[in-house]
């Protein structure tokens, strides 16, 4: 898939990198003991430490470098067994040390990769160029007051887990891709809940754009875009006023851009346009970060089964599509649910059951695979029933909508109303005989080489016994009645 | 016994339990004493009401025979100790009226020793200085005058208001902290014993942070025995603070047995430029000559790059406080001055609130840190900083202690040496290396100047090994037999 | 050595609000102290390591456990302006 932008100068090519904010999910905070949990009242949750008091010194929670570790081994990327924390230096309001305690020449986690799963089922892989941990600044309000910004800290001094890829993307679809399997992954380690819309994962994209097989050009950065949409909006609005600027003999400047989601577009962050310095030096309040082979192994041994090897699993389990595949490993409960669906079952067929009719029916209702009201047992024992020729496919619809209104299990569904297909075969010839006899012209029709009518005699029977008659065998009937 | 306030630590311990006096009494003759002496300008705040009930306390545990430490003990805390509801000032106008709700691991240990605090003692700003006169609440001035010379010394800095009270007997003991030289430099020139301990022996956890890397807290007292019991009363590890050793606190005292015999003294000859006073020197070589009598081996030993360690102290202690001083900034604690945008009331906070010196070293940290020098100040100075602490790890395996002098000169006049930053950066060339490798380093007083002031000798250790140190100051101290006391007490 | 502009660059990121009278006195203040410090090119530090902790320790690690935090009151109690409980400060603009 190529993104291509036709420009007065030939073709251009975009270039992205991503640098996603992931929150650690950890009970304290990075360098204290208070609590992470969103949405309390102003300044509860802070620790002297949090607030930069004078005296006051960071100690590092086990947890944080554990999930650092964990999610670093997700992105099959290189363990630094010795990283050093430093100091980033610069003046804000949300910023009470002064600095920001982060990692700068040794992350806690090296190169890896992650691969993209694109819609037509084909993968691409992109550099992750590092990843480290660092803390979050506070929250700065500006609409309570006419002529005073509002400070609150609780979110001073969370973990957060700063993951930068490699500029490796070329189209917004990509990086929309990156997106939602950088999450996964990060669901599946239980090191970050991704939720962009609370901005537990938040999201600055460097966007550049040159003809292809140029050197890179000048990129500019957009800061804090808040979902996956506007990630891919931002690109495509920011690479197309590249173009612009430099076919009308400009030139891009490296900045800091703001996405307004309202107009789809960017816009220079003035405020942040002076010299930034950042003086990083390494924190002499913490020694360097280390951990020897056997701490990363003992992790490593508590891995879920990632997204990758999953989907590969079950197409090789299951003998399902790539595609499918991968929308059911983006989500664990989807897959899990799934698998046991499948479990001793035709996997394409459950898998079409679940991605289609399942997914289908819990999109109209506004509902997640969590709150499904048919349970992948009830589903599977669905299946069942079509396999041993209780249900036909399309009895079994109709079986599947009354569970998803009333939870039941299908045999019962089945049994109160009667919903058993008809598989004998002198019910069905006299079903077939009834019809035939009722519509002797168009019996005639078809044996007078209308044999398309066929399909309209199924339909009639099917009717006539409430589409309880096995298609196959009725299908089968009514060609030797009508064609002999 | 003349006064209760001559009376030494370890003195007034043991007459506190034999009950030859109260806390109380004594904790009201030091109170009547800063009364006498507040012209010196030792304290900050004073604590006197405090102090009695905490002398009260003391009393009642005391009688049931549960005493600590530092039971009773009246004692002076540099105002770089955030202590609970009280005052705490760093000598800066930036701090004004900051109560902090929490109490400083090492004063809170103190507490929980027993001791009785009096006030908090006045330093140079941030402890940036050795003269004490860079505080916003005025200088303090040095107890000692010279022989016929009426004017004002400095008490040494950063820990000058601390140094000055002990000399003059207005606290019994007190606490100091050392970046380069902030203790042994302070008690050298008032004449009293004052010990840096390693890094990493006391908690940093509750200390007004200037350079994180070099802070240390230690005692100023009169004697070398009442440093090793209240060293002992404010060391031990801290899960607070990262950089805390996780090691047991010895029995300070216990070590000082006097038993020197076989130990290897070294005298690092870099230790003796040309220009180094002659008084200096022949102290120096007298405090090598008590050793050798007491039964121990003096042998030269060199530090090849003492002659840098001014120049990397000068790079990396302003590094570290121009990031640690950001948290000065007007938003939640402190003076503020109001300006139309953030920045503005940062700036106009900042220039009201930090003086000359502190700003002077905030902008050369800032400097050596910013792109394009980095590597060239910050990262060279790092370097070398590594190349002294080898220097030392390689002499100490010759050697069990180093012997050096403490300050190339007596207590100096007040604004001698303001106007030149360098000059003023000279007082700390003996002590400075000691800081950069982090080890222990102990100032006696040692004997009198021509112009009779006192001079410290100072010994340093290897990491950790504060005993040894302690027990080679004991063996100087008794064969000094400093008993010069200042002019004023 | 440091130029005016240069003291005038460092005073605003370390916000200091230096004078304008000031900028050229400081800036040769600070070109003494930078010259003296610059002896220290007479050292070789080829392959020396950078001396980033003072102590043989490693970095001790916490365990996740909630220890601190609910005083609101107590944070912003030192704050020169304070408002519903969060920090006042001049209006911010984006």
């Amino acid at each position: 898939m190529s993104y291509i932008i036709k420009g007065n100068t030939g073709d251009w090519e975009v270039v992205i990198g991503l640098e996603v904010h992931a929150q650690v999910i950890s009970n304290s905070k990075l360098f204290s003991g208070a609590d992470t949990t969103f949405g309390a009242e102003p300044n509860s949750q802070v620790s002297f430490v949090d607030a930069g008091f004078p005296g006051m010194l960071p100690v590092i929670n086990a947890k944080c470098v554990e999930q650092a570790v964990r999610t670093g081994l997700g992105l099959k990327a290189k363990i630094n067994n010795r990283s050093v924390f430093a100091r980033k230096n610069y003046f804000y309001a949300d910023l009470p040390q002064g600095y920001q305690i982060s990692q700068y020449e040794l992350p806690i986690v090296g190169e890896g990769t992650l691969i993209l799963d694109m819609p037509d089922g084909s993968t691409r892989a992109v550099g992750i160029e590092r990843l480290h941990l660092e803390q979050d600044a506070g929250k700065s309000m500006h609409d309570q007051h006419p002529n005073k910004s509002l400070i609150d800290l609780n979110r001073s001094g969370v973990a957060l887990m700063e993951i930068v890829s490699k500029p490796d993307m070329r189209t917004p679809e990509e990086a929309g891709a990156y997106l939602r399997k950088l999450r996964a992954i990060l669901r599946y380690l239980g090191s970050c809940d991704g939720n962009m819309e609370e901005g537990s994962m938040r999201c600055d994209v460097n966007v550049s754009v040159r003809h292809p097989g140029e050197e890179f050009r000048t990129r500019c950065e957009i800061k804090n875009v808040n979902s996956v949409r506007f990630v891919m909006q931002a690109i495509e609005h920011e690479a197309a006023r590249h173009v612009e600027v430099y076919e009308s003999g400009g030139d891009i400047r490296q900045e800091t851009r703001l996405f307004d989601p309202s107009r789809g577009e960017t816009r220079s962050m003035r405020s942040k346009e002076q010299a930034h310095d950042y003086r990083y030096f390494p924190d002499p309040d913490l020694l360097p970060l280390e951990f020897d082979d056997a701490y990363v192994e003992a992790i490593r041994a508590t891995l879920p089964e990632l997204p990758d090897e999953k989907k590969e699993r079950f197409i090789s389990e299951y003998g399902i599509t790539a595609y499918d595949a991968t929308v059911l490993v983006m989500d664990q409960e989807n897959s899990a649910f799934f698998e046991t669906v499948a479990k001793g079952r035709d996997g394409k067929t459950a898998v079409a059951w679940v991605t289609t009719n399942l997914f289908g029916s819990l999109n109209k209702r506004g509902l997640s695979v969590s709150d499904s009201p048919v349970s992948a047992t009830q589903l599977g024992q669905l299946i069942d029933l079509v396999a041993d020729n209780t249900l036909s496919t399309r009895l079994a619809k109709d079986v599947f909508e009354i569970m998803m209104d009333e939870g039941k299990d299908p045999s019962v569904i089945v049994e109160e109303r009667g919903m058993k297909q008809v598989t004998d075969t002198s019910a069905i010839e006299a079903a077939c005989d009834q019809v035939i006899a009722a519509n002797a012209e168009k019996a005639d029709e078809v044996r007078n080489g209308k044999e398309k009518l066929v399909a309209w005699f199924v339909g009639q029977v099917m009717k006539a016994t409430q589409g309880k008659a096995n298609p196959a065998m009725l299908q089968e009937i009514l060609k030797k009645k009508l064609l002999g | 016994m003349t006064t209760l306030t001559d009376l030494t630590l370890a003195q007034a311990r043991d007459g506190l339990r034999n009950k030859d006096f109260t806390a109380r009494e004594l904790t009201e003759s030091y109170i009547a004493a800063m009364d006498k002496h507040r012209d010196l300008n030792a304290y900050i705040t004073e604590t006197p009401e405090l102090a009695l009930a905490q002398a009260a306390e003391s009393d009642a545990r005391l009688a049931k025979g549960d005493a600590g430490a530092m039971e009773g003990l009246p004692i002076g805390m540099k105002d770089l100790f955030c202590t609970e509801g009280v005052l705490t000032t760093a000598g800066s106008h930036i701090l004004d009226g900051f109560k902090p709700p929490y109490e400083s691991t090492v004063s809170a240990r103190l507490k929980q020793a027993g001791a009785v605090l009096l006030g908090k003692t006045n330093l140079d700003e941030f402890a940036m200085g050795s003269s004490n006169e860079t505080s916003y609440y005025g200088a303090s001035k040095n107890p000692w005058k010279a022989t016929g010379d009426d004017r004002d010394l400095v008490p040494g800095g950063s820990s000058g208001g601390s140094a000055a009270a002990v000399a003059a007997r207005i606290a019994i003991a007190a606490t100091g902290t050392d970046t380069g030289g902030s203790i042994r430099q302070p008690a050298a020139y008032c004449g009293i014993t004052g010990i840096k301990p390693t890094y990493g022996r006391c908690s940093r956890w509750g200390i007004i942070a200037y350079a994180s890397s070099l802070d240390q807290a230690g005692p100023m007292t009169r004697d070398v025995r009442d440093a090793a019991i209240m060293l002992g009363a404010m060391s031990g590890y801290d899960p607070k603070d990262s950089t805390s050793a996780n090691l047991p606190v010895p029995d300070f005292e216990a070590a000082l047995t006097g038993n020197i015999k076989g130990l290897r003294i070294g005298l690092p000859k870099e230790y003796r430029p040309e220009g180094l006073s002659p008084e200096i020197a022949a102290l120096w070589d007298r405090g090598a000559q008590w050793l050798k009598d007491a039964g121990a081996e003096v042998v030269e030993i060199s530090l090849p790059h003492t002659k840098y360690a001014l120049a990397t102290y000068y790079v990396i202690a302003p590094a570290e406080c121009s990031s640690n001083l950001a948290r000065y900034d007007g938003v939640r604690f402190g003076l503020r001055v109001e300006g139309s945008s953030l920045d503005e009331m940062y700036m106009k906070t900042r220039a009201a609130g930090f003086g000359t010196e502190v700003q002077r070293r905030i902008m050369m940290g800032t400097y050596v840190l910013s792109a394009g020098y980095y590597d060239a100040y910050y990262l060279k100075a790092q370097k070398v900083r590594a190349l002294i602490a080898q220097d030392f790890r390689q002499a100490f395996e010759q050697v069990d202690v180093i012997l050096a002098p403490t300050a190339p000169t007596p207590a100096f006049g007040m604004g001698e040496n303001m106007a030149d930053p360098i000059t003023m950066y000279l007082n700390d060339v003996f002590t400075v290396p000691t800081s950069l490798a982090g080890l222990p380093g102990l100032s006696v007083p040692a004997g009198l100047s021509a112009t009779g002031l006192p001079l410290g000798l100072q010994l340093i250790g290897k990491p950790f090994d504060e005993e040894t140190v302690l027990r080679v100051g004991g063996v100087i101290e008794d064969a000094a037999g400093f008993t010069a006391k200042p002019t004023l007490a | 050595m440091l130029d005016k502009q240069t003291v005038r660059n460092i005073a605003f990121l370390a916000r200091i609000d230096v004078k304008e009278d000031d900028l050229e006195p400081l800036a040769n203040q600070l070109s003494g102290i930078i010259g003296w410090v610059e002896q220290l090119g007479e050292v070789n530090t080829d392959g020396v390591a950078p001396m980033t902790s003072v102590t043989n320790q490693v970095l001790r690690w916490r365990a996740d456990e909630l220890t601190d935090g609910g005083r609101a009151d107590q944070v912003v109690l030192n704050a020169p302006d304070k408002l519903d409980g969060c920090f006042a400060v001049p209006k911010m603009v984006e």
